[in-house]
C-alpha cells in the first residue's frame, strides 16, 4: 500500500482510514484470543501491529496532504455521533504508537514466552492488541466520552499486561497501577461531566465552541472541570508527584510489556492533556482563573530534577529507566507549559524522540532480563563486555537521554531551550542542561558498571541474544541517530502541530 | 599532492578516517593489517589536507552538505583558513603518532588494541569535522562527538584509576559543554537568528554589552576543551590514557579542539571590531592571564612527568585563549600559529615521557637521573621541544609567543607582555631541569665515566619523536605560509587602522627572520 494507491483503493477502505487503526486490533484482539498456540496468536498481533502501523503512517500522509479529517462514526453525523478528528498532532501520536507497536513485535517472539506460559500466550497478544487498540482510539478520537471508554480499555489491558510479569511483585505493581488509574480515570469522568453539563455536549470541538459563553455563566464550573481533567490525566501521564505507579509498573511488568507501555502510554496520556488544555479549555479559561502553565512548570522543573536524582540513586536499571521516563515527561510537560512555538515544538517532538530512546533502552534491558535474569546493577559489572551489540544501542538511547547532538533527543531539547529564550526566560535554559547533566551521572554510572568491572557470577557467559531481539534494538538506536539528523517527520511535524494548538488557543 | 576540487578533496578528508574506523574491526584478527589500515589512513589523510591548503590559501572557501536538524539551523561543512591550519596540524600528526602508537602499545602489550585504534580514528573524524564546520551548532555536534568517542581511550586501561579519570573526563567535558557552552549558543542564535560562521561577527550591533559579556564568558568557561581554569581538572586527569593518546588528543587534538573553538568563536561569531570596541574582553584578558601564570607554577611542583605536561598544557592553552581574547589581528595569528607550535612542541614531549616509559617504565621526574646516557636521542628530543615550548629560538615557539605579545601591545595591555615574559622564566624552570637532570646526573648504581649500553625505546617510538622534534625546528623557518594562512581568516578590509597594520606586521616578521636564521 502506498500513497498514490488510495485513489485506486477500494472507495470504502479510503474514506474510512480514520477508523481502521481502531478496527484492526479490536477484530485481532478476538482473533488472537482463540489461536490455539502462542506463536500463531503472536503471528495475528504481528500481522494486526504491521497493519496499524502503515494505516496510521497513510493517515499522517493524508492529513499532511488535505488538513484536518472528521470522520462521522457509524455514519451518525457529530456533535450528536461520535467524531473522529484526525489532525497533523493527533496523526503523529498514532504514528508514534503504530510505529512502535510494529518494531516491537519481532523482539516479542522470545521475549513473551520467558515470562507467560504457553497457555497464556494467546491472551497476552489478545490484551497487548486491546491496550494498542485503546491508545489508538485515544489519539483518533474526537469525543470527550469516547476518550473516556478508549482510557479504560487501555487501562485494563495494562494492568492485565503488568500482572503478567514473572516476579510475583508484579501483581501489587499492576493494582498499584489499578488504583492510581482508576482515581485518575474518575477525575477525567468527573471533569468532563461538568463540562457536559455547562455545555450540553462531549464532542470536543463542539465543546469549544461553546465553553466561552458557558464560562461567563459559569465560570467555577468549568474551572473546576479544567481542574479535574488535568489532575486526571496528569496522573495518567505521571506528572511528577503523581508518578508513583509508574516505577514499579515498569520494573516488574515483562519487559515486551514495559518497552510497549514506556514508549507509548504516557505519551498519548501527554495528547489527551495537549487536546484539552489548548484546544477545549484553551478559548474560556484565562491563565489568571486557574494558573495552570504555572503550576504545570514547576511541577515539570521539580520532575527533571528529583527524578533524575532518583534515578541516579537507584539500582535496578529498569527502575532507574523508568526515573528517567518520569524525568522526561517532566521536559515534555515544560514544552506545554512554556505555550509558545518553539516550547510546544520541543514537547511534542519529545513525545517521539523519548519513544524511541527509552524504547531503545528497555529493549537493550529486556535483552539482559532475557539473558541473565536480573538487573541489580552490581550484578551486571562487565556486561557490556559480554553483549557488546545490546549495550551499544544502550549507550546509543542513553546519549539520547541525556540529549547529546547527533542524537533525538538533542533535537527536543534545543527546541525547548529555544522555547525558554522566547519566553524571556533564559535561566530555563541553565535548568534544563543542568539536569541533563544528572543524566550524564545516571547513565554513566551503570556504563562504568557495565564496561569497567570485570564480569562476574553468570555475566561471564553471557552473550547477545538472538537476531528476533537484536533487530528491534538495533533498529530503535539506528532510529535515535537518524532522527537526531533528518527531522522532516519529527521535529517539522511537531512544529506544524505546535503551530495549530496555539492558533487553536488564540482563535 | 592530489589534483582534485576542493570539495572532492574536503569530503575525503573527512571520509578518511571513517574508512579507517571501519576497517579497524574488520582485520581485528590481523594485527598487521588493522595497524596497516590506520597508517594508510593517516598518510592519505595528510595528503589530503596538504593538496586541500593551497586551494584555501588562494581564496577558495569549499562547502559540503546542509542538513536543517533544527528550523534555521543546520549540519554543513565549509573550509577556511583557521580550520584548515588545525586539519593540517592534526592531519599530519596523526602519521607519526600512528606509528608511534604501534611501537608503544606492541611495546606495552596493551589489551584491546582493536578498540584503541577504533576509537582513535572516529577522534580524528571528531577533529577534522570539527575543524571544517560551517557552524556553531556543526561544531558543537563534533565537539561532542571527540569528547565521547575519546573517552574509551582515556579509560583504556579499565581499572580503579581509569575509571576515576575517565569520570572527571566525562563529567568536566559533558558538564561545560551542555551547562554552559549549549546555553551560549542557543542565546547567540536568539541574538542574531543565525549560527553560521561569518567573518567580521554575526552578533548584532544593538546586543547589549552585558549580554555580550555574560555571552563570552559563557563561551571561555563553557568551551571546557581549552581547560580555562577551573574547569581544567579534565586534563591531568585524562593522563591515565596510554601516552599515544595523551600525546595526540591531550597535546593536539582535545585542547586543541577547545581553543580552536575558541578561536573561531572570537573571530566569526563576536568580531574582533566588537570586542576590542565594546572592552567586554577585559576582564577575561586579566582572569585567563593569571590562570596562565598559575598553571605553569601548579606544573612546577608535579614530580609525575605526565602530569607536569599536562599542567604545561594549560597554560600554553592560556596563551591562545589570551591571544584570541585581546583580539587584534597580530594577536590572532599569534594564537592560531601557537596551535601549530605548541602541537609540535608538546607532543613531542609527550612522546619522550612515553618512550622513556615504554623503555625503562620510569614515570617520577626524580627517577630520571642520568637517563640521558640510555635515552640520548629521546633526551635531546625532549630538549627541542622544551625549547620550543619556552620560545626560544630557533624553534617554532618562538613567532608564537613574539605575535602574542605584538598583539598585546597593539591592544594596549603592556602588562601581558610581562605575563608572557614571566611565563617563559617559569616554562624553563619547570622543562629544563628534567633536561639537566637526564644527562648530567649520575645514573644510579653506574659509576661516573663507565660506559653504559644505550636503551632507547622501540624505533617505532624513537622516529615519530625525532621528527616532531624537528618539525619544531622547521616551524621556525615555514612559519610565514602559515601567518598568511591565518591572516586570510581575519577580515582585510575592516574600517579600523589595526588589521592593515597588523597584516604588514605579521607579513614581514617572518620573512626578516628566515632571512637572519639562513
Amino acid at each position: 500500500m502506498s500513497a498514490e494507491a488510495l485513489p485506486t483503493a477500494p472507495f470504502v477502505l479510503a474514506d474510512h482510514l480514520p477508523v481502521l487503526p481502531i478496527i484492526v486490533p479490536l477484530i485481532g484482539a478476538a482473533i488472537a484470543a482463540l489461536m490455539p498456540r502462542g506463536w500463531l496468536a503472536w503471528a495475528v498481533a504481528t500481522v494486526s501491529s504491521v497493519l496499524v502501523a502503515i494505516l496510521s503512517v497513510l493517515l499522517l500522509l493524508q492529513v499532511q496532504e488535505t488538513g484536518t479529517i472528521s470522520y462521522a462514526l457509524g455514519g451518525w453525523e457529530p456533535p450528536l455521533g461520535i467524531e473522529y478528528r484526525v489532525d497533523t498532532l493527533n496523526a503523529f501520536v498514532l504514528m508514534i504508537v503504530g510505529a512502535i507497536g510494529a518494531v516491537i513485535m519481532l523482539y516479542a517472539l522470545e521475549s513473551v514466552p520467558q515470562d507467560v506460559r504457553p497457555r497464556q500466550q494467546p491472551f497476552f497478544y489478545a490484551i497487548y492488541l486491546l491496550c494498542l487498540c485503546g491508545l489508538l482510539g485515544m489519539a483518533v478520537t474526537g469525543d470527550a466520552f469516547n476518550i473516556f471508554v478508549f482510557m479504560e480499555i487501555s487501562s485494563l489491558a495494562t494492568y492485565v499486561l503488568i500482572a503478567m510479569g514473572r516476579d510475583k511483585r508484579a501483581l501489587l505493581a499492576a493494582y498499584q497501577y489499578l488504583i492510581m488509574g482508576t482515581i485518575g480515570a474518575t477525575f477525567y469522568v468527573l471533569g468532563i461531566g461538568l463540562l457536559y453539563t455547562v455545555t450540553g455536549t462531549l464532542n470536543l470541538a463542539d465543546i469549544a465552541g461553546r465553553i466561552a459563553e458557558a464560562y461567563q455563566v459559569y465560570p467555577r464550573a468549568i474551572i473546576a472541570a479544567l481542574a479535574f481533567v488535568i489532575v486526571g490525566i496528569s496522573l495518567k501521564l505521571a506528572l511528577f508527584p503523581l508518578h508513583v505507579w509508574l516505577p514499579n509498573a515498569y520494573t516488574f511488568a515483562p519487559p515486551f510489556a514495559t518497552v510497549f507501555l514506556a514508549a507509548t502510554a504516557t505519551k498519548v496520556a501527554v495528547y489527551i492533556l495537549l487536546r484539552m488544555y489548548f484546544d477545549v479549555f484553551g478559548p474560556a479559561v484565562s491563565v489568571e482563573a486557574l494558573p495552570v502553565t504555572q503550576a504545570i512548570m514547576i511541577l515539570a522543573l521539580i520532575a527533571m530534577f528529583a527524578a533524575s536524582f532518583l534515578a541516579f540513586y537507584e539500582n535496578r536499571v529498569e527502575r532507574m529507566l523508568a526515573y528517567s521516563s518520569v524525568a522526561q515527561v517532566g521536559y515534555i510537560m515544560l514544552g506545554m507549559a512554556l505555550a509558545n512555538e518553539s516550547g510546544l515544538t520541543g514537547g511534542i517532538v519529545h513525545l517521539f524522540n523519548h519513544a524511541i530512546s527509552k524504547a531503545a533502552l528497555f529493549l537493550a534491558i529486556g535483552a539482559v532480563v532475557f539473558r541473565l535474569g536480573h538487573t541489580r546493577m552490581e550484578e551486571l559489572a562487565g556486561v557490556g563486555r559480554r553483549m557488546p551489540i545490546t549495550m551499544a544501542a544502550f549507550v546509543v538511547g542513553g546519549l539520547s537521554i541525556i540529549g547529546v547532538p547527533g542524537t533525538a533527543g538533542f533535537v527536543s531539547k534545543w527546541n525547548l531551550a529555544m522555547g525558554a529564550i522566547e519566553n524571556g526566560t533564559p535561566f530555563l535554559v541553565f535548568l534544563i542542561m543542568a539536569s541533563s547533566i544528572i543524566a550524564v551521572l545516571y547513565v554513566g554510572r551503570f556504563i562504568e558498571v557495565a564496561y569497567f568491572r570485570a564480569p562476574t557470577g553468570d555475566c561471564e557467559t553471557a552473550r547477545d541474544p538472538g537476531l528476533t531481539m537484536l533487530l528491534p534494538t538495533l533498529l530503535m538506536a539506528a532510529a535515535v541517530i537518524y532522527f537526531g539528523f533528518e527531522t522532516t517527520y519529527s521535529a517539522d511535524l511537531a512544529r506544524d502541530a505546535a503551530r495549530a494548538l496555539i492558533g487553536g488557543s488564540q482563535g | 599532492m592530489i589534483n582534485a576540487a576542493p570539495e572532492m578533496l574536503m569530503l575525503a578528508a573527512l571520509v578518511i578516517p571513517l574508512v579507517a574506523a571501519v576497517g579497524i574491526p574488520l582485520f581485528h584478527s590481523v594485527p598487521a593489517m588493522r595497524e596497516g589500515v590506520t597508517i594508510g589512513a593517516a598518510l592519505a589523510l595528510f595528503l589530503v589536507v596538504i593538496s586541500l591548503a593551497p586551494a584555501v590559501l588562494a581564496g577558495a572557501r569549499p562547502e559540503l552538505f546542509d542538513l536543517e536538524i533544527v528550523e534555521g539551523v543546520s549540519i554543513g561543512f565549509k573550509v577556511e583558513p583557521l580550520g584548515m591550519l588545525f586539519a593540517l596540524v592534526a592531519g599530519s600528526l596523526w602519521i607519526v603518532n600512528s606509528v608511534y602508537s604501534i611501537g608503544y602499545m606492541r611495546g606495552n602489550n596493551e589489551p584491546r588494541q582493536t578498540t584503541f585504534y577504533l576509537c582513535f580514528a572516529i577522534a580524528i573524524f571528531a577533529t577534522i569535522a570539527l575543524a571544517f564546520s560551517k557552524n556553531l551548532l556543526t561544531l558543537f555536534l563534533f565537539y561532542e562527538l571527540l569528547t565521547i568517542s575519546t573517552y574509551p581511550l582515556v579509560t583504556h586501561k579499565a581499572n580503579a584509576d581509569a575509571r576515576e579519570g575517565g569520570r572527571t573526563y566525562m563529567l568536566l567535558l559533558l558538564g561545560t559543554s551542555m551547562g554552559l557552552l549549549l546555553p551560549a549558543i542557543l542565546i547567540t542564535y536568539g541574538l542574531a537568528g543565525t549560527l553560521t560562521f561569518q567573518a567580521g561577527g554575526i552578533l548584532p550591533d544593538t546586543a547589549e554589552p552585558w549580554t555580550l559579556s555574560i555571552l563570552l564568558a559563557l563561551f571561555i568557561f563553557g568551551i571546557g576543551k581549552a581547560a580555562v581554569m577551573p574547569f581544567h581538572f579534565w586534563l591531568p586527569s585524562a593522563m591515565v590514557a596510554p601516552t599515544p593518546v595523551s600525546a595526540l588528543l591531550h597535546a593536539v587534538a582535545v585542547v586543541k579542539a577547545g581553543v580552536f573553538t575558541v578561536l573561531k568563536v572570537i573571530v566569526y561569531i563576536f568580531g574582533l571590531e566588537t570586542l576590542t570596541t565594546s572592552q567586554i574582553n577585559e576582564p577575561l584578558i586579566y582572569f585567563v592571564a593569571f590562570c596562565l601564570i598559575a598553571a605553569s607554577v601548579v606544573a612546577l611542583t608535579k614530580d609525575n612527568l605526565k602530569a607536569r605536561l599536562a599542567y604545561s598544557t594549560v597554560s600554553q592553552l592560556a596563551y591562545i585563549v589570551l591571544a584570541a581574547l585581546l583580539a587584534t589581528s597580530v594577536s590572532v595569528v599569534g594564537g592560531g600559529l601557537h596551535i601549530a607550535m605548541h602541537a609540535a612542541g608538546k607532543i613531542t614531549l609527550f612522546f619522550c615521557a612515553g618512550a622513556i616509559y615504554t623503555a625503562l617504565h620510569k614515570t617520577e621526574i626524580s627517577d630520571l637521573d642520568g637517563i640521558g646516557r640510555l635515552m640520548p636521542v629521546t633526551m635531546t628530543a625532549f630538549l627541542i621541544g622544551s625549547l620550543s615550548i619556552i620560545g626560544l629560538p630557533p624553534f617554532g615557539g618562538t613567532w608564537s609567543k613574539w605575535f602574542i605579545g605584538m598583539g598585546a601591545l597593539d591592544a594596549g595591555y603592556v602588562f601581558v607582555v610581562a605575563v608572557l615574559m614571566i611565563s617563559s622564566i617559569l616554562n624553563v624552570v619547570y622543562l629544563l631541569p628534567i633536561v639537566a637532570r637526564a644527562f648530567f646526573r649520575p645514573l644510579p648504581g653506574v659509576a661516573d665515566g663507565e660506559p653504559v649500553a644505550i636503551k632507547e625505546a622501540p624505533l617505532a617510538c624513537v622516529v615519530p619523536l625525532s621528527l616532531t622534534a624537528g618539525a619544531c625546528l622547521v616551524l621556525f623557518f615555514t612559519a610565514e605560509p602559515i601567518a598568511e594562512l591565518i591572516e586570510a581568516a581575519l577580515p582585510v578590509a575592516g574600517g579600523g587602522e589595526t588589521p592593515s597594520g597588523a597584516a604588514g606586521a605579521a607579513g614581514e616578521q617572518p620573512t626578516a627572520a628566515t632571512g637572519g636564521g639562513s
